[in-house]
């Protein structure tokens, strides 16, 4: 090869190289912007009474929407318990029993359910939560936070399975296991990392979710008041305040905005360094 | 003559395609049986007959018998899980179990079938280790990763786990193909120890293979089992021309 066609090889390799960064910096500007921008709006609203105290009347500086990031745990881990064990028993029979005609027909309703926009599951859970029960709710929220989680942790959960050998699972059949056992000891218990993963990711979706929310736990001025009544909630808030035509609280909505980011972040994260350090101990020890 | 596995008849077919047209095959106690042939002429779909996992296969089918200590396993009413614990398998890729430790991959036919626990389980699983001479490598680190070994440890692994629940019978299904020379020799030798205590019948694409550890050779070509006899007459003199052609290369 030539001198000539060496050189002209490695100016096409920089200018392809050069290429994809700026691609991958164009598709990571919105990201960027979004993060900049609310750090930026929100980190003023941010003190130690932004956390812990309960938002004040108009007019009166201070106060905070602790009550809001309260609810919004309460609501998160109330829609998770409902929604982790249907959804992985769901991912599990998409994957596991695929060859069954209900598992094919369970696909479509899974991803029809994927598809409905949010605000119609809020209506749904509206209809059969809100309507018979007579009030808004912890629970109408709670319910229709899971029906936005479902498809989700199923859809995750089937596709880390899938990611299983399937000499895998006939290892674990020729050793004389019942296929339920097998299943559940050996294909799912080893993805059971990745899964968490996923429902992490289904978590900080509905963490963020406000259509749902707004006529199911509608808001609260106040603390935890019980799971029959009214609760508020950080998306909710921020639309409440965003909405209102006083500086202080769109600086609050920014605040909350914040707060929501950083909470998702910092689960994610954590999730991520305790799945690290769990696989780093084993290969040490 | 004492005979642990005896197959009659056997045809097995995936959706209507008949891959095996009725084997008949007979195995002794502790001998080492190969199967030869060329690709896709049915030799490990008999095996995966033989522990009834060809019908985890979509579409699969089987006919006839196979009995297992005068069990035929295809009975009405047989169950397969009881009849995979008494006959091990070890794959044509390591296939150790995803985030188990060494310790717990071994184990876990033992525990997940509740057959041992505590003491016991940790005596089995050593022994298992040693059995597939696996266990001085590995005896400093059972907690790490099954998947964290080399290749060759890996299958290892794997052949451990299919000794820990003591199956009379162990199957092979060309357990070193994705295999060293040196780990090929390592498992070459194991096979040899193994056959004191059980019965091994393993497939495999190398000649050499089958020369060296097998007792009995079978040739297998479009389904049929051509021929079947103790290995040193089959690669010497064998009584059908097609066994000849194959073994000296001239097809396959």
């Amino acid at each position: 090869m030539s001198q000539r066609q060496l050189s002209t090889r490695k100016i096409v390799n920089v200018a392809g190289i050069a290429l994809i960064v700026a691609l991958s910096l164009l598709a990571l500007s919105p990201l960027i912007s979004v993060l900049y921008y609310v750090v930026a709006h929100g980190w003023r609203a941010l003190s130690l009474d932004f956390f812990t105290k309960l938002p004040l009347p108009v007019g009166e500086t201070g106060g905070g929407i602790g009550h809001a990031i309260l609810g919004s745990i309460i609501l998160v881990v109330m829609a998770s318990i409902i929604s982790v064990p249907i959804g992985l028993g769901m991912g599990v029979l998409l994957s596991e029993y695929r060859h069954l005609r209900i598992s094919r027909l369970l696909g479509s309703v899974v991803d029809l359910l994927a598809s409905i926009p949010s605000i119609v599951i809020g209506l749904f859970a509206y209809a059969i939560v809100v309507k018979p029960f007579h009030g808004f709710s912890a629970h109408a929220g709670a319910i229709a936070l899971s029906i936005v989680m479902i498809p989700i942790v199923a859809r995750t959960t089937e596709e880390m399975l899938k990611l299983v050998s399937q000499t895998v699972r006939e290892a674990g059949l020729a050793l004389g296991l019942p296929r339920y056992r097998m299943i559940l000891r050996i294909v799912v218990k080893g993805s059971l990392g990745p899964i968490l993963v996923g429902v992490i990711l289904a978590v900080a979706r509905i963490a963020g979710e406000t259509a749902p929310l707004l006529f199911t736990a509608f808001s609260s001025q106040q603390w935890f008041q019980g799971l029959s009544q009214p609760i508020a909630s950080i998306p909710v808030q921020i639309y409440n305040y965003a909405i209102s035509p006083y500086d202080d609280w769109h600086e609050k909505a920014w605040g909350g905005a914040l707060i929501l980011i950083l909470m998702v972040l910092g689960l994610n994260l954590s999730i991520r360094l305790f799945l690290a350090r769990k696989n780093q101990t084993r290969s040490r020890s | 003559m004492n005979v642990i596995l005896k197959v009659e008849q056997l045809k097995a077919y995936v959706e209507s395609f008949e891959i095996l047209h009725g084997i008949d095959l007979e195995v002794s106690p502790n001998e080492v049986v190969a199967f030869i042939g060329p690709s896709g002429c049915g030799k490990s779909t008999l095996l995966r007959c033989i522990n009834r996992l060809h019908e985890e296969t979509a579409g699969a089918r089987v006919e006839g018998k196979i009995y297992l200590q005068d069990q035929n396993i295809y009975r009405l009413g047989s169950d397969p899980v009881d009849i995979r614990r008494k006959i091990g398998m070890v794959f044509q890729k390591p296939n150790p179990f995803p985030s188990m430790s060494i310790f717990e991959n071994v184990a876990s036919g033992l525990r997940l079938n509740r057959i041992a626990k505590g003491r016991e389980l940790q005596e089995r699983v050593e022994q298992a280790l040693m059995q597939a001479a696996l266990f001085d490598e590995v005896k400093d680190k059972m907690h790490q990763l099954g998947t964290s070994l080399s290749g060759g440890q890996q299958q290892r692994l794997c052949i451990a786990r299919a000794l820990a629940v003591k199956p009379p019978v162990l199957l092979m299904d060309e357990p070193t193909s994705a295999l060293d020379p040196i780990s090929t020799a390592k498992i070459e030798e194991l096979v040899l120890q193994l056959k004191k205590e059980m019965t091994v019948i393993m497939v495999t694409h190398n000649m050499q293979q089958a020369a060296r550890v097998s007792d009995k050779t079978a040739f297998f070509l479009y389904g049929n089992l051509i021929e079947y006899g103790i290995t040193t007459d089959v690669f010497t003199t064998p009584s059908q021309k097609k066994t000849e052609e194959y073994i000296t290369g001239r097809f396959g």
